[in-house]
């Protein structure tokens, strides 16, 4: 039942491009300024049928309908009615539903939003959406559909991958596909602008608004992966270096590079062929990233469903893609005159994208040698924290530094004049590195200059934040917060990594353990039975021997019976300061119990600063009004 | 005679290029300084070119039987059913660590057949758990 209803709908919705494409390819050819009333309703319609056949499918996780293949494989009728709801993007093909969600709900947005552009640069926007939504419905249909039968019916499901019962899976996914397939709005309108020759100063405006949208949630979705990471994994890290973690940072860093570009073309009518590539190339990399995650072609510590016949047919999509914008930006792309002064604002954009790109190459290399290589020699290799510390470290200095200068130019020709001012920061904040470097214990060169530079800009723009202040004006906010918590984010993880302690050892129950200040006792173990899963909860007591105080933490390890898996879980205290971080783990026909104790100075202050840097670009969404 | 113009725009060509070279030169040098090499105990045993000290990675199967732990570390043996090396580890090991399942365990050869394991990783299988595992802990916890 659920099963025809769903594909029923999906099949309107891929019956739907076709006809808003035809339509709309019709319409073009009509010489007035007025788009089909049609288009709006089918696409309307089109709206509505793809979030119903999403409603169907979670309709299908909270009742438990056993007979489509993709409940049963991923829920289980006693998991709680939270994690039957987020279970339906839990698996790939219901993510894969809600990627195309949410390209369908992007295209209807465009299209009514951007009622003041060039009616065949809409249309146009319109049908590459539309060929976009083809595509990844015929994968949806073909090779990953949600509502495939079982039969005969099972009484019982296997049940959701227990890492993935947590509540950061309800908030991630959404936040990073809004962020990534949000992008593909851009690529259409990228494409489309070729095709009408819509550019300059009118082109910049029709996108930026959607440019900010997917960036702020990009930078969200990463955060929370980030922090999902950080407690789940019980490594006491939040960041790994990992391909999967890579592969959500290449295009984040195209659509940062593209969102300070698109400024230019709006201010200035230039450098419009890198904007394009920049929209271009932020899309592609997302599906880049969605192939090498669901190919299973990675080797990653995070979880995630993957199979490597849906590989190919995301490879073929992304080929066509590709060669798509590859054609069209070829044969469309006209010759540009560029009028740049070194000491401009349009520069230093310029430079943050270089530095954008670099970052991205260095990623890109980092994430796919390894691949290469072993399909070339069948070498196996991994490439970890070592070789981005090596190459993406150095320039965050340089990076800093420009970030805290760069927006005090001015547009066209505008040279430096606060040389003196800079100096006395630089100075200060040399002086308070110093400060921390005597106080609180020494750390490396390339630390100390981090620290320094990331102290640079956040005085920088705490300066400029009590200029608005005082000035009673509200230019630039966003740039200021999001720089600062930029600055902030660099600042607490130079600190977090340097005076981080992390101690390894292995207890019994009963035994205690000196370290550093710390007196840690393991009281005792006890079994508690949960709503689905039995967590065994050590008890240990945390001793602080200089402040005399005492801390309880209870680290558990769950044991799930469906599908059977053992997680632990860390017991974290969180204080303004600094995190305590527990983890136990047990060790096979032995009593010992594997411990592992980290203390984490101001992590709770990365997070925050890292949510600011995504805050700024919310300020100038709602703040300047760019949605009109 | 070059007008200023098409000066400015040579100069400009030129100083992407040389960027652009040496940027990825320097990504493609510390590349090469930075991977680790991942071995099974069998071509540990034979790659003559090992630099003991280096950092690697060896996996394989964590042997029947061979885990021990007691107040310091965890020492196992990894296999790949010819060949066979002794691990020593002190530190957490990760979700599913467990004797017949894959292991990888990154670290410093002491010797051919000794290797001292700054990190274990384990094969995600997301539905398996170790026989027996559920007994014990049922035991150990009152």
């Amino acid at each position: 039942m659920l099963s025809n209803t769903g594909i029923i709908l999906i099949i309107l919705t891929l019956f739907l491009s076709f006809l808003i494409i035809y339509i709309s390819v019709v319409n073009i050819k009509e010489k007035n300024n007025i788009i089909d009333k049609k288009i709006y309703h089918y696409t309307f319609y089109q709206v509505i049928f793809s979030i119903l056949s999403f409603l169907t499918l979670l309709a299908g996780f909270i009742n438990s309908d056993f007979s489509l293949i993709n409940v049963f494989e991923n829920s289980h009728s006693d998991k709680p009615l939270f994690y039957k709801i987020a279970g339906t993007w839990g698996s790939h093909e219901g993510s894969l539903l809600l990627w195309i969600n949410i390209i369908v709900v992007f295209s209807f947005l465009f299209l009514i939003y951007n009622k003041k552009s060039n009616k065949i640069f809409r249309l146009y926007t319109l049908i590459f959406q539309n060929f976009l939504i083809l595509g990844f419905l015929i994968f949806l249909l073909f090779n990953s559909n949600p509502f495939s039968k079982i039969y005969p019916i099972p009484l019982e499901g296997l049940g959701l991958n227990p890492i993935l019962q947590d509540p950061a899976l309800v908030i991630h996914p959404p936040l990073l596909y809004v962020g990534f397939v949000g992008s593909s709005i851009y690529f259409s309108a990228a494409m489309a602008s070729l095709v009408s020759n819509y550019k300059g100063k009118e082109f910049a405006l029709s996108i930026k608004p959607w440019i900010l949208i997917s960036w702020c949630f990009q930078t969200l979705g990463i955060i929370a992966g980030s922090i999902w990471a950080y407690y789940e994994l019980g490594w006491g890290g939040f960041w790994f270096w990992d391909p999967v973690e890579n592969v959500s940072l290449m295009p984040w860093f195209a659509i940062t590079a593209l969102m300070h570009s698109v400024i230019v073309l709006e201010k200035r009518n230039s450098i419009y062929s890198w904007v394009v590539i920049l929209c271009l190339s932020t899309f592609i990399l997302s599906v880049t990233g969605t192939f090498l995650v669901r190919s299973g072609i990675l080797n990653s510590v995070h979880t995630f469903a993957n199979d490597p016949s849906r590989g190919i047919y995301i490879l073929l999509l992304l080929a066509i893609m590709i060669f798509a914008s590859l054609i069209i930006f070829f044969k469309n792309n006209k010759r540009e005159t560029y009028n740049f002064q070194i000491q401009s604002k349009e520069t230093f954009i310029l430079i943050n994208n270089w530095f954008m790109f670099f970052f991205l190459i260095s990623v890109l290399i980092g994430t796919l040698y390894p691949i290469f290589l072993e399909a070339l020699t069948q070498t196996k290799i991994s490439v970890g924290p070592p070789f981005y510390s090596i190459v993406i470290f150095p320039f965050i200095v340089l990076f800093l530094i420009v970030m805290a200068i760069g927006p005090k130019i001015s547009w066209i020709k505008g040279g430096y004049k606060k040389i003196n001012f800079a100096i006395i920061i630089l100075a200060l904040s040399t002086f308070l590195n110093f400060l921390i470097f005597k106080i609180f214990g020494s750390y490396s060169i390339l630390s100390n200059l981090i620290i320094i530079s990331s102290i640079f800009l956040i005085i920088h723009s705490v300066y400029d934040l009590f200029g608005i202040v005082k000035k009673n004006v509200q230019f630039d906010l966003s740039r200021i917060i999001s720089h600062l918590g930029f600055g902030l984010l660099i600042f607490f993880i130079g600190i977090n990594h340097n005076y981080s302690i992390e101690e390894d050892f292995n207890l019994k129950v009963g035994e205690i353990k000196n370290f550093h200040k710390y007196q840690m006792n393991f009281k005792s173990l006890e079994k508690n039975d949960r709503k689905n899963y039995q967590a065994i909860v050590g008890n240990f007591i945390l001793i602080d021997k200089k402040k005399n105080l005492k801390e309880f933490l209870k680290p558990e390890i769950r044991v799930y019976s469906s599908p059977e898996t053992l997680t632990y879980e860390a017991s974290i205290k969180t204080k303004i300061y600094s995190d305590k971080y527990l983890t136990m783990s047990n060790i096979t026909r032995s009593d010992y119990y594997n411990i592992k104790f980290q203390e984490k100075p101001f992590m709770i202050w990365i997070w925050i600063s890292a949510i600011m840097i995504s805050i700024g670009g919310f300020i100038r969404l709602f703040k300047k009004g760019e949605l009109k | 005679m070059l007008t200023k113009k098409v000066k400015s725009r040579i100069s400009f060509l030129v100083i992407s290029i040389v960027l652009l070279i040496t940027s990825v030169f320097f990504i493609l040098n510390s590349l090469k300084e930075n991977v680790l090499y991942f071995l099974t105990p069998t071509e540990a045993k034979f790659k003559e070119d090992l630099e003991i000290g280096k950092n690697i990675r060896i996996g394989g199967m964590v042997k029947k039987g061979s885990i021990y732990a007691d107040s310091k570390e965890i020492k196992f043996t990894i296999t790949d059913f010819k060949n066979e090396i002794l691990v020593s580890f002190s530190g957490t090991v990760p979700n599913l660590f467990a004797e017949e399942k894959g292991v990888v365990a990154e670290g410093k050869l002491k010797d051919k057949n000794f290797f001292v394991a700054d990190r274990i990783l384990a094969k995600h299988d997301e539905n398996y758990m170790p026989p027996g595992e559920k007994n014990f802990l049922d035991n150990n916890a009152k």
